[in-house]
């Protein structure tokens, strides 16, 4: 539903640029919202769902014609949406570092709210199969891809503000599952420092120019990701979610209930 | 020959006598003493940490060389946990963010589930939310006040602080239930409506706020000795400020006029109030601690607008029992007590959240350290991270 909106970075002067249509991922994400339509800029008047705000936001332009007048179009920009209001803006790999410097020169973007990833493959289910663990929200088992899409299992995003101009959009990129690498933003931002290190503990991004990517939260012994999502949450696997425990059986029954059992013998 | 050593000269001889082309060994009375690179490691445990922050400082004598802050002690993991939570069980885990001002951190996750439904909660509830959010940013200021005193050696204002603070916690108990984990926003809407008699109250209690605020500023920002603590230390300028993320009052202090009531999108009850945004052009300690005073009195007539203009109606919209999220995106921004407070919630049309981003604002405004402590004295050290203003788990989260 974040994709009704979906124009190209050009909307503002109709000037349909190389590359703005990526077939796949606009592909992708209309699936997954069974409602965008991601077809030509400007034909998207007839809303599909009411909630979604048809008319264009002018904020939107705005920013979207600065970024065209900093030259900042064409194969740099893959996609844009209008996430509930909020302008996504998913950008080339190799274009990442511009994107933060094209945002603080011409659209005074002069504040970094953060810069952390997503990993869009859906959690291995542990719930009906493995028998264990079934109290965490069911999510689909396919993978989709949210606003602007994406090619792949990982992005990086991060969110850029203005403090004079009062605007924000949010930057996204797409990163090599096998080899997640992207340019680090602390020449643009000093604050990327913290961000990017986070992220590097918790998805195993590798930002090219970070002055020194260490541990940030975890302990320096650390191996993995913990927020990948094929990372376990452990405490979850060695101990049920103790609001199984309720489930008990009643006196007389067959207990035939596997996890309630191992519950309360870790409840003991 | 070997030259004795200084207790053997003493103790076996007649002492040392000149030879030509030896020269005395040195016992190093008058020598120029070597300060250079001691490292000074503060915390975990200090109580200018408010928890435990962990800060290794190389110093040169007095002289801060490199600061480098060490976190995590207190990381729980909230954004993977968030991932096996419901929407309604996150609002437990984002309570203890930002402990002090608990209230003012559902907000935004709120409605950013509300802003994926479609669902706006009812006037009266928007209105109840500003106000608690007020009094959470009151309740969380007044203990700044009291206790940045206290950290350059004022021991009287921390008790004022702390007494003052009691009572706007007594208010959000009163309607709560809880003094500091409310737990009281739905999505939709708040719990519960207001209590009889709280709104009588709240008004007499925010006449004691704007008191303690006068009280404040007389011991406080009048005293000789604070002034020459905290004028020009810690001077962070506003574009170093912003590149950083350092926001909220620390923000203003530099003179960045930029508060997310006013400049996000709208939220709350906020475009219907009449409200200053306070800047100071210094960006130093001091101006910090003025712009916060300044806040505590503006959030006390906040509220006592809310008072004046509270509608009446439901405080629930029509929410389905079981709360499902559309598909989709969004990014929900509100000005808290510490800075921006923000979440980026994805969602699969789950029960729970798939991807939530924490943007907490005490991890931003502690990421500036070792740029803002080089060449401090140490005793600075302890003002500046004071007037920050920090809360550990909104840095750990």
């Amino acid at each position: 539903m974040a994709d009704e909106a979906t124009s190209t970075p050009d909307n503002a002067t109709g000037d349909a640029p190389t590359g703005s249509e990526r077939p796949e991922g606009s592909a992708e994400a209309s699936s997954a919202v069974a409602a965008g339509d991601a077809t030509e800029p400007g034909t998207t008047a007839e809303p599909i769902e009411a909630e979604a705000p048809p008319e264009p936001n002018p904020v939107h332009d705005e920013l979207l014609a600065l970024l065209k007048s900093a030259g900042f179009n064409g194969d740099a920009i893959l996609e844009t949406a209008d996430a509930h209001g909020g302008l996504v803006v998913r950008v080339a790999n190799a274009q990442w570092r511009r994107a933060a410097e094209v945002a603080k020169e011409h659209l005074a973007c002069d504040y970094l709210s953060f810069i952390s990833g997503i990993d869009w493959q859906p959690a291995p289910r542990e719930g009906d199969e493995a028998g264990g663990d079934t109290s965490s929200p069911v999510q689909p088992t396919e993978m989709t891809f949210g606003a602007a899409g994406s090619a792949g299992r990982f992005q990086v995003f991060a969110h850029v503000q203005s403090t004079s101009k009062k605007w924000g959009l949010t930057f996204k990129s797409d990163v090599d599952d096998a080899d997640p690498r992207v340019e680090s933003w602390v020449p643009v931002y000093s604050g990327a420092d913290w961000h990017e290190r986070e992220c590097w503990e918790m998805y195993g991004f590798t930002f090219d120019g970070h002055p020194g990517l260490r541990h940030l939260y975890l302990p320096f012994e650390f191996e993995g990701h913990p927020l990948r999502k094929d990372y376990p949450l452990l405490a979850r696997v060695v101990k049920p979610w103790p609001g199984l425990v309720d489930v008990e059986p009643m006196p007389g029954e067959p207990d035939t209930d596997a996890p309630s059992e191992a519950a309360t013998e870790a409840e003991t | 020959m070997t030259a004795p050593t200084h207790a053997s000269a003493r103790s076996e001889g007649p002492g040392w006598v000149p030879q030509p082309g030896v020269s005395e060994p040195s016992v190093g009375m008058n020598v120029e003493l070597d300060t250079g690179d001691m490292v000074l490691n503060l915390g975990p445990q200090h109580p200018a940490t408010h928890g435990t922050l962990r800060l290794v400082i190389r110093l040169d004598g007095e002289r801060v060389l490199t600061a480098d802050p060490v976190i995590g002690y207190m990381h729980r993991g909230y954004e993977k946990l968030t991932e096996f939570r419901t929407y309604p069980q996150v609002t437990t885990l984002i309570n203890r963010i930002d402990w002090l001002s608990s209230f003012a951190n559902e907000v935004p996750f709120m409605d950013a589930a509300e802003r994926l439904m479609g669902i706006e909660a009812p006037p009266r509830a928007q209105w109840i939310r500003t106000t608690l959010t007020e009094l959470s940013r009151i309740a969380t200021f007044l203990l700044f006040l009291g206790e940045m005193g206290l950290q350059v050696g004022a021991l009287t204002p921390a008790f004022y602080g702390f007494r003052d603070r009691e009572h706007v916690l007594n208010l959000i108990e009163a309607a709560t239930g809880g003094r500091f984990h409310p737990n009281f926003n739905r999505i939709g809407g708040l719990k519960d409506d207001l209590p009889w008699g709280w709104i009588a109250e709240t008004r007499a209690t925010m006449k004691i706020v704007l008191d303690a605020c006068d009280q404040f500023e007389d011991l406080v920002l009048g005293n000789e000795i604070f002034g020459a603590r905290t004028r020009g230390i810690g001077i962070i300028p506003s574009d170093v400020g912003t590149a950083y993320g350092v926001s909220g009052s620390n923000l203003r202090a530099s003179g960045v006029d930029w508060d997310l009531r006013r400049d996000a999108r709208p939220y709350l009850a906020y475009p219907d109030l009449d409200f200053k945004v306070w800047t100071h052009p210094d960006g130093d300690s001091y101006s910090r601690y003025w712009v916060r005073l300044q806040e505590t009195r503006e959030a006390a007539r906040m509220v006592l607008q809310c008072l004046e203009g509270m509608p009446a109606g439901p405080i629930m919209a029509k929410v389905p029992r079981i709360i499902k999220v559309p598909e989709g995106e969004v990014w929900v921004e509100t000005e808290n007590p510490l800075g921006q407070m923000a979440y980026y919630v994805v969602s699969k049309g789950a029960t729970g959240p798939f991807r939530v981003k924490i943007r907490s604002a005490s991890f931003s405004n502690v990421s500036i350290l070792p740029w803002l402590l080089q060449g401090v004295f140490v005793p600075d050290v302890i003002t500046i991270l004071a007037s920050l203003y920090f809360i550990l788990g909104d840095i750990d989260r």
